[in-house]
């Protein structure tokens, strides 16, 4: 599969959060040949079912395969009509919508039918001088379509998304810039690592879900764990990729390898094993420390009914949220690779090995 | 007393291992059941005897969740720099005022380290006033490089303050009162005979980073009701108004009615008024609105679960040496102990 | 239903502590329902059978009140006080509260607090119940009280603290009476602790695992003087919600609400809300999810002791919960 192809297709789709329907139905047709069921969990999330391929002949008696959840989230942010006013649209966010980045920005209106705009505002010269030193605040910012107030009405009603429109360009290096490669870069590293398994044995049971609403709340990942009820789960998401005005300690190279968190959220066996596989496969990555929240689905599913071993795994990005997130497309390949390696090693008794040590570390 | 050791153990949010070690090792021969599940929570059982009172719907036993969470707040290594000093994060709320020169254990070997500030001979204008913020704090263990500082102390390495277990008189300090009070009086509780219904202890992981181990192991317990056991905010050094102290020193074991993560159950709290009222064992309510426990996530699991919560009352909490009252100690166990005897079914009726 | 309304609307019944209005409440749907339960955390949920073919449906409403909470008495009697729920310090001044017991008290604030031009702080109030000293006083940390202030109905609107949510229980007590066929299993959920954690919902939720699931609610509007933009008018019909700070509301759900009011000629207004959210954020998160919506009532002054409401919109809700309740 082609990686750049497939990342373009995903990042200019339209998907905010809780209006995913493009981006799953885009999905269904490409996950397509790589997985044995599908299906859409209550509130949107695309849940993909590939069923272990190998068994030994003496574990043929034994019960139901083991489950491994993997979750990157569809959702991307985006804004939402809250009022039609002579024409113009007054606007407010679906999840983190950075209000720095919106002045100018071309936009698609999702009315009665998709709709080009601009988000307007007044211009510098008729702007008292301090609104002009500051971010415009949410109801100073509107959305032009360029159409008379009457068929606005008709066309627009509140609660209408806004997307971004953004093409994807090709920097230099194998980056890439676009809107939505939060998350959607990561969609692309697990269609990979599908792809990858479809050639390969795996004793488990693979769900693969595009969570919804993540942007808003981790709600897809809560929902869609519950179900499926996982024995152990990966996250993907992306991370702060270093750029200038940020401390080293909280961003990470792009090109250097997906990073792996570590921290409370995650179970420290599951980031041991990763390494390993890691290590094994010559795949180059970071440790990420996470002191507390990792702000990603994987804090959700950990939390899934009895608990879940959990690990994450992010691809740097610079400029989050906002319509020219950049990576690197090798960081994504690598996710991939280090995800159907990972799945490829995970065995029958994989869970037992995970089991908590019960005696102290030092005396 | 194990409150010694169990405050002398090191187990920052994520990193409880060594607690958890202790808390088996000293609980396992109590108890009838124990299990380690997926976070690290330690979840006992100690069957009930089963008398009538004791049964409800269906003559199934009551199912009493008591919960006391064994990680402490800390330090996260996040990164290394040039001249061999550790870049850290705050694991859990720890006000940054408190850093400045601290003592810490790194690592499993507990290797020391320390955290200092600019000396005040080279402070300018109103620096002094300033508040370091823990970005601009590092922790030095000596090294001398930052491949040196790399080895020693990986990143993703826990430190916790270096803080030993000392007797005062009526009072004892000690780092991680809160909650290693709660899991001292947890094992109390453990110790002694058992009750009438079948009670389930959890000792809980990763309190101070969003009560987590306690959400999923209620969801597994599925318990009737609950009471979660803390060391909690005693503010009772002068001020210049006359409030509230939250909880003050001697004053008794401190019942949660609410704070910022529930509501506490009214059947519970009248429980343990009643109780402590009929056998003059002295309390106090801890004051509304402040903090959080596991009640928070105990209270919402599944259908539901009346909840309260107890606590011992510590000065200087989330900091690195904190104080209680011997007294009060004791009170929290005995209040427990006694309105454990009393709960039944008939507890958990509505007018 | 303005008996009904007056009635919920000055019982007493802060979050945690909703004993009372649940004895009214239960009082007036036991005779209706088919089975009628009070769960852990003190939610009341009435179940009507359908006639079996349809789906099972949670209609929810929060029972439960903002208040204020003693959270000390000093020497001279004086009580300091917290907030049950979002509470306005700028709405507390000079007001009035009364206890479960009927004891009411006078919210007064410092006179030396150093700005006394900017909205005083929770800190800053104290509760002035009459008493002359500490021992005399006759409320102690832990009590709660609620605003007090008498329902009041003119010019087609209602004014009374409680509207939030106290109408949308009397929605659904309504909605009950009337409620003749239905192909589907409803359940009405009349929530605790709404205000404080949305714990009821989520947990009575977890207890009856509908197939979709509605919260009813009120919501703000933009029709004041230098009010937020915001598109919901009194008197222009119910809102169904599109989005507010904790959930976006379910396409089909919001669709079917929508649907219903065309059909059946129901004036409706389209809600996006900027601050705040309702149960049916919790509703949507429990176990495998749950499409859940919102039916809000426009309501003025939310959160303080004066909400106000229009009957129309009020008896246009009612008509539109029965057209999403009747066949499939």
């Amino acid at each position: 599969m082609e990686v750049i192809p497939l990342l373009k297709q995903l990042s200019e789709i339209d998907g905010p959060s809780g209006f995913e329907g493009p981006v799953r139905e885009l999905l269904r047709q490409t996950w397509q040949p790589f997985v044995d069921e599908m299906r859409e969990g209550k509130i949107g999330s695309l849940i993909a079912l590939k069923k272990g391929t190998s068994r030994k002949d003496s574990d043929r008696a034994q019960g139901p395969r083991p489950k491994l959840m993997l979750a990157a989230h569809m959702d991307e942010i985006g804004l939402m009509v809250t009022g039609v006013e002579k024409g113009f649209l007054r606007i407010t966010r679906v999840g983190g919508t950075d209000r720095r980045v919106l002045l100018g920005l071309e936009v698609v209106v999702h009315g009665r039918r998709d709709l080009p705009g601009i988000v307007a505002t007044r211009p510098p010269h008729v702007l008292p001088e301090d609104e002009r030193k500051r971010t415009a605040p949410w109801d100073k910012l509107f959305v032009d379509v360029g159409l008379p107030p009457e068929q606005v009405e008709q066309l627009v009603s509140v609660g209408d998304l806004i997307s971004v429109r953004r093409e994807m360009v090709e920097l230099k290096n194998h980056r890439v810039a676009g809107k939505a490669m939060d998350d959607r870069a990561c969609v692309v590293a697990m269609t990979l690592a599908l792809e990858q398994l479809s050639s390969a044995l795996h004793a488990w049971d693979i769900f693969a879900v595009a969570t919804v609403q993540e942007e808003t709340g981790l709600k897809g990942a809560i929902t869609a764990a519950y179900g499926i009820a996982p024995d152990l789960a990966i996250a993907l998401d992306v991370t702060l990729g270093r750029q200038p005005g940020t401390q080293d300690v909280d961003t990470f190279p792009m090109g250097d390898g997906p990073t792996i968190g570590i921290g409370p959220n995650f179970h420290p066996s599951l980031v041991k094993r990763l390494r390993t596989v890691a290590d094994a496969h010559e795949i180059p990555y970071q440790i990420e420390p996470t002191p507390g929240a990792s702000g990603t689905d994987a804090w959700a599913i950990q939390l899934t009914r009895e608990g879940v071993p959990t690990a994450l795994i992010s691809v740097p990005l610079r400029y989050m949220h906002q319509p020219v997130e950049t990576l690197d497309v090798q960081d994504i390949e690598r996710a991939g690779r280090l995800l159907a390696a990972f799945i490829a090693g995970l065995e029958a008794d994989s869970l037992e090995q995970l089991a908590w040590d019960t005696k102290a570390e030092s005396e | 007393m194990n409150l010694k050791a169990l405050s002398e153990a090191v187990g920052v949010s994520g990193d409880e291992g060594n607690v958890r070690a202790l808390v088996l090792d000293t609980v396992q021969e109590h108890v009838d059941e124990v299990k380690v599940d997926a976070l690290g929570n330690v979840l006992v059982l100690k069957r009930g005897t089963g008398r009538p009172s004791s049964t409800g719907p269906g003559s199934r036993r009551l199912r009493v969740m008591l919960d006391a969470h064994m990680d402490e707040v800390g330090l996260m290594v996040v990164g290394h720099d040039s001249d061999g000093f550790l870049r850290v994060r705050t694991v859990g709320g720890i006000d940054s005022r408190l850093l400045p020169g601290a003592i810490l254990q790194v690592g499993s070997e507990r290797i020391p380290g320390v955290i200092g500030v600019k000396p005040i001979h080279l402070l300018r204008g109103d620096e002094g006033q300033k508040v370091s913020k823990i970005d601009d704090l590092v922790v030095d263990i000596g090294a001398r490089s930052k491949d040196e500082a790399r080895k020693l102390a990986p990143l993703g390495t826990y430190a916790a303050f270096a803080t030993q277990f000392r007797e005062l008189g009526p009072t004892v300090s000690g780092k991680a009162f809160d909650d290693r009070a709660g899991c001292a009086v947890l094992v109390e509780l453990l110790r002694g005979e058992p009750f009438d219904f079948d009670l389930h202890a959890v000792f809980a992981v990763q309190e101070e980073v969003g009560l987590r181990g306690a959400r999923v192991a209620a969801y597994a317990v599925d318990p009737d009701c609950a009471f979660a056991l803390e060391g909690t905010v005693a503010d009772d050094i002068p001020k210049d108004k006359d409030v509230s102290p939250t909880t003050e020193l001697g004053k008794g074991p401190a019942i949660t009615v609410m704070d910022r993560s529930f509501i506490a159950d009214r059947r519970l709290v009248r429980l343990l008024t009643d109780t402590a009222k009929e056998l003059g064992i002295p309390y106090q309510f801890k004051q509304p609105n402040v903090g959080g426990t596991d009640s928070g996530a105990i209270h919402r699991a599944r259908e539901g679960v009346p909840s309260v919560t107890v606590a011992v009352p510590c000065r200087y909490i989330h900091s690195p040496v904190s104080l209680l009252s011997l007294d009060d100690f004791e009170n929290t166990v005995r209040l427990m102990r006694e309105a454990l005897s009393r709960i039944s079914w008939h507890t958990l009726r509505r007018n | 239903m303005r008996e009904l309304i007056r009635k919920l609307v000055e019982t007493y019944g802060p979050s945690g502590v909703e004993d009372q209005i649940r004895s009214v409440i239960r009082a007036e749907v036991e005779p209706l329902a088919d089975e009628l339960r009070v769960d852990p955390l003190g939610s009341l949920v009435v179940r009507k059978q359908g006639s079996g073919d349809g789906r099972r449906i949670l209609l929810d409403a929060h029972m439960d009140e903002i208040g204020v909470m003693v959270t000390y008495v000093d020497e001279k009697g004086f009580a300091r006080i917290t907030h049950i729920g979002g509470v306005d310090p700028l709405n507390c001044v000079g007001g009035r509260v009364a206890f479960a017991d009927g004891t009411r008290g006078v919210i007064g604030v410092e006179e030396k607090r150093e700005d006394s031009g900017k909205v005083p702080e929770f800190a800053q109030l104290y509760l002035d119940v009459g008493a002359k000293s500490a021992d005399e006083c006759p409320v102690g940390v832990g009590d709660a009280a609620v605003f007090v202030r008498p329902f009041v109905a003119q010019g087609g609107r209602m004014i009374s603290k409680a509207m939030d949510d106290r109408i949308g229980c009397a929605l659904l007590i309504e909605t009950l009476r009337r409620l003749e066929d239905t192909p589907h299993d409803v359940y009405f959920v009349f929530s605790v602790q709404e205000e404080t954690s949305l714990s009821g919902a989520r947990t009575s939720t977890f207890g009856i695992e509908p197939d979709l699931a509605i919260a009813i609610d009120v919501t703000t509007t933009g029709d004041t003087p230098e009010a937020h933009p915001m598109a919901v008018k009194l008197g222009q019909g119910p809102a169904v919600k599109v989005q507010d700070r904790g959930m976006i509301a379910h396409p089909a759900v919001r669709d079917l609400l929508v649907q219903r009011a065309k059909d059946a000629e129901i004036p409706y207004q389209l809600e996006v809300l900027e601050f705040g959210t309702t149960d049916a954020a919790a509703m949507q998160l429990v176990r495998a999810g749950v499409p859940a919506g919102c039916l809000s009532i426009p309501c003025r002054y939310v959160h303080t002791p004066s909400e106000m409401v229009d009957e129309g919109d009020v008896e246009n809700s009612v008509r539109l919960l029965l057209e999403v309740l009747r066949a499939a």
